[in-house]
């Protein structure tokens, strides 16, 4: 049983970072049959974070951001070609060449794409860009580096955020659109979202919630500037349309899996369940594109797009895949992400949005060094730091103890209230950028058709 | 009087030798109040969990009871003793010039010096048929490589070597505490601190406006987002990075050295295999750590911890060196193998008071050790176990005398 699982044909669609972490423990954990890795972009898997950060401050090249790997994998790499479909009766994976790949099982670490503008003919305006892959950061750092007059953020996720952070540090004038109250919102609600909006008003962004961008005007193919709900207007030369990720199932749609805009269902041991909510046992799935439930949040459906659960899942996800059924592992990964912009190092451990209130356990916004700890009805499910990440191991304890909320006082550099207070998620419906965390219920996606296949 | 109670043995000389089936029996009694109101913690995972915990406190003004420890808090404390936020912003101001982000280089820079110190201090040796790893290797080089760090000139090293010794032997616990010898180490530990603080200051003084390329000049002339150290601020920093800057790294070559002439197999091993080095030094981390024990935490609150309630501003003892052979964290823990993966160790502590000068130590440690190995061998210590120094705390021999077998 164990010796079968170690062989036969592995494919991986989706070659970045939860495709390579996934074949690489594959082959550590003694997988000795053939494996294929199939992406869609040209280039070997490289890292996204510094692409809204060190790249944009001309610190790091947008071609030098490969990911470091940690083993050789030996696969075959069909780079630069899609997956267009799955015949999950064949065991085939269909790509955009003709090419039918055959599999015993298959991981889908798909990910996610950056949300376009809603108008095709004003995204199509030279100056309105996205950001999600090497090319795209290389494309608007090369614009930045021609020194824009005035750079519209749309949308002030951490993304968002961060693009503007990277603009206000080199200079350049930066207009940020929200339709939220604030920055970051959708993310740590509404008291760290407050000190968002202070923070890039300090640091001279030209910052507007509560509005959204009715129109990008453009002229002779390029862009001039901006029109808002409120009617007001701007110039801008670069728009970056920050508006959060769609995932990449599209591929999916014919494959008779839990699959549609909100990600593909797996369980805690990441194989997917196909539409009828039946698990599968061939096809699994990791990273931005899965969505899975998880005991610390009520077995909530959670879809994280964050580096250290794509990590953490693909290595769950290739050990299952190897390993008979008793010896397979559940994907409990406390959620934690971290984001730099504006001086502010902000980390955060569980889901902030899983919350009904938070509190100041250390620190003081003002100052803004301070760890916020969330809870939901009486219990601990998140903390952010903000220029504080070295408490965060105490927090993420309570956190997997679902220990009491609000945590006891007592902690070193005590804040001056300490007093909880509602935790103010908005629903993302209110958001511009798509929060980085959604719960996305315990409902399918879409209702049920019987196929059958006979 | 027999030493009765289990951090009395602990600290008791007779047991310096070999703590740790003490630190066995601790871990087996769970966390244990001592007559004298302090608490012992010996298990990994109750270690892990107080360093990282924010309701605990560096600070031992923070103690119901402060005993004479309160005598040897300099003005200010430096870092080690002080709790967030000022110890976040202490730290950070002190790290500008030493680490990444700003100053990536700046161990790397030491390498070559390290590097040429060693062969320079080998070269002294390498024909004598006995030498002493402490005074003549294991000593001299840590002292020198602080020195050139902070950039205190050459020709001072002894000064600081004679006020260094007087603090450290201040670090001790009395076995009673009207203990005559023990009130006269702590008058002497105390005089040497306001010395070597006062001396700093000075030294910092004449690089202002006048930098060189060592830290000093760059603590007292540069400033970050966080501003400077004030004077006071920076004769206490200054005085915390050269004593615990050297005297740990000395008794972790020490303690190396005699690890290996005690297993020969682990010496083959590292002759066969240099690369394996780096991984040989956390192992002797853990193994035979140079830290002991962080005797300076205090609750801020009632906390419970494995079951037992430790209260508000009680003396809270965390034994590193026993977490380090818990059996419940490591395989096999009394074995010392250089080959170890999985190694957490506390030999720098953890949290937010993590060793400051841990990327300095353990390039200093690698090099010190991988240019003694090759002479170790057919060598045997003349006194096994060789006489250790008091402290219970900074654990490592006084002397090793070591001879062709
Ligand atoms: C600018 C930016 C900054 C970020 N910063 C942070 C941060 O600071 N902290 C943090 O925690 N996270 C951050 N993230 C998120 C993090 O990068 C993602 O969580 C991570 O990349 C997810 O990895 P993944 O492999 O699941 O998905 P992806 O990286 O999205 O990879 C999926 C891959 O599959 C390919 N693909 C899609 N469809 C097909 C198909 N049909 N056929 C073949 N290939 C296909 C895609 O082109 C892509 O290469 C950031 C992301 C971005 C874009
Ligand atoms: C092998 C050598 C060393 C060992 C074993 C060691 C061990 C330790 C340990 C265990 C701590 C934690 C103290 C606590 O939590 O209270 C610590 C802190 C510290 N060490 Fe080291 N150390 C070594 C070398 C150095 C060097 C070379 C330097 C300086 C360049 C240094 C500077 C410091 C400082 C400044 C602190 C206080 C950090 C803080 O409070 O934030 N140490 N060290």
């Amino acid at each position: 049983m164990s010796g079968e699982r170690r062989d036969g044909r592995i494919v991986i669609v989706g070659a970045s970072l939860a495709g390579l972490r996934a074949a690489e423990t594959l082959r550590e954990e003694g997988f000795g049959g053939t494996l294929t890795l199939v992406g869609d972009e040209p280039r070997p898997p490289y890292d996204r974070p510094p692409l809204s950060k060190q790249v944009l401050l001309g610190r790091v090249r947008a071609q030098d951001v490969g990911l470091p790997g940690r083993r050789d994998v030996d696969a075959r790499w069909r780079l630069g070609v899609a997956a267009v479909g799955l015949d999950p009766i064949g065991k085939q994976v269909l790509l955009a060449d003709g090419e039918r790949l055959p599999f015993d099982r298959l991981l889908i670490a798909t990910g996610t794409r950056a949300r376009p503008w809603p108008n095709p003919e004003e995204a199509a305006l030279d100056g309105v860009m996205t950001l999600r892959t090497a090319d795209d950061a290389a494309r608007l750092a090369e614009r930045l580096d021609a020194g824009p007059r005035r750079v519209l953020v749309i949308g002030a996720g951490f993304t968002g955020s961060e693009i503007a952070s990277a603009c206000r540090e080199r200079g350049f004038e930066v207009t940020v659109a929200e339709r939220g109250p604030s920055p970051l919102v959708g993310a740590l609600g509404g008291a760290l979202g407050a000190l968002a909006a202070t923070v890039q008003r300090a640091h001279g962004v030209d910052l507007r919630c509560g509005v959204t961008v009715t129109s990008l005007r453009g002229r002779d193919g390029r862009l001039i500037g901006a029109e808002f709900s409120d009617g007001s207007r701007i110039e801008a030369d670069i728009a970056v349309v920050a508006l959060g990720a769609v995932r990449n199932t599209e591929w999916l749609a014919d494959a008779g899996l839990a699959a549609g805009p909100r990600g593909v269902a797996c369980d805690a041991g990441c194989r997917a369940f196909n539409m009828y909510g039946i698990v599968t046992d061939d096809v699994f799935v990791a990273g931005d594109v899965a969505r899975f439930p998880h005991p610390l949040f009520e077995y909530q459906i959670l879809a994280l797009e964050h580096w250290g659960n794509a990590v953490a899942q693909a290595e769950v996800a290739a050990h299952n895949m190897v390993s008979p059924g008793p010896c397979r592992r559940p994907h409990l990964t406390v959620p934690a992400f971290w984001s730099s912009q504006f001086g502010l190092n902000i980390k955060s451990v569980g889901v902030p949005t899983f919350s009904d209130q938070v509190v100041v356990a250390q620190g003081s916004l003002r100052e803004r060094r301070l760890v916020a700890v969330y809870g939901y009805r009486g219990r601990v499910t998140a903390a952010v730091g903000v220029n504080r990440a070295k408490w965060l191991g105490y927090y993420q304890g309570l956190i997997e103890t679902a220990a009491p909320f609000p945590p006891r006082p007592g902690a070193a550099d005590p804040p001056a209230s300490g007093v909880p207070v509602p935790s103010d998620v908005p629903s993302p419906q209110t958001l511009s950028h798509g929060p980085t965390v959604a719960l996305t219920g315990h409902v399918p996606d879409r209702r049920l058709t019987l196929v059958r296949h006979d | 009087m027999r030493p009765d109670t289990l951090f009395q043995r602990i600290t008791d000389y007779a047991n310096r030798a070999d703590p740790y089936p003490l630190y066995a029996e601790l871990r087996e009694n769970g966390v244990t109040r001592q007559t004298d109101g302090g608490y012992l913690v010996g298990t990994y995972q109750e270690i892990a969990e107080l360093l990282h915990d924010p309701r605990i406190s560096s600070d031992i003004g923070n103690r119901t009871d402060p005993d004479e420890d309160i005598l040897r808090r300099p003005d200010p404390p430096a870092f080690i003793g002080v709790d967030d936020p000022e110890h976040d912003r202490l730290r950070r101001i002190t790290m500008r010039p030493f680490g990444p982000p700003h100053s990536p280089g700046r161990i790397d820079a030491l390498r070559a010096d390290i590097t040429r110190i060693t062969d320079d201090l080998i070269g002294s040796f390498r024909d004598k048929d006995r030498i002493d790893v402490v005074d003549d290797f294991a000593y001299p080089l840590p002292v020198t490589v602080i020195c050139r760090l902070l950039g205190v000139p050459f020709e001072d090293v002894p000064l600081i070597r004679a006020w260094t010794n007087a603090i450290i032997a201040s670090f001790d616990f009395a076995p009673e505490k009207d203990d005559r010898d023990h009130q006269e180490r702590l008058r002497a530990g105390m005089e040497a601190r306001i010395a070597m603080a006062e001396y700093l200051g000075g030294l910092a003084d004449t690089r202002r406006d006048r930098p060189t390329d060592d830290m000093l000049s760059a603590l007292v002339n540069d400033a970050g987002p966080d501003g400077r150290l004030t004077r006071e601020e920076l004769k206490s920093t200054a005085t915390l990075l050269l004593i615990a800057g050297h005297e740990t790294t000395v008794n972790l070559i020490a303690n190396g050295a005699l690890t290996l002439l005690r297993l020969p197999q682990a010496l083959r091993l590292l002759r066969d295999r240099p690369e394996l080095m780096p991984n040989a030094v956390e192992e002797l981390l853990r193994y035979e750590p140079p830290v002991h024990m962080l005797p300076q935490r205090t609750p801020l609150t009632d906390i419970e911890v494995a079951g037992v309630t430790i209260p508000k501003g009680a003396r809270l003892i965390l034994m590193l060196a026993s977490g380090n052979r818990d059996p419940l964290r490591f395989k096999d823990p009394d074995h010392f193998d250089p080959t170890r993966e999985d190694n957490q160790h506390f030999g720098f502590g953890s949290g937010v008071h993590n060793c400051f000068g841990a990327p300095l130590a353990r390039v200093e440690a690698q090099i010190a050790l991988s240019a003694l190995v090759p002479h170790l061998a057919g060598l045997r210590p003349a006194e096994d176990p060789p006489p250790y120094r008091r402290s219970a705390l900074l654990r490592g021999p006084r002397h090793l005398v070591i001879e062709r077998a």
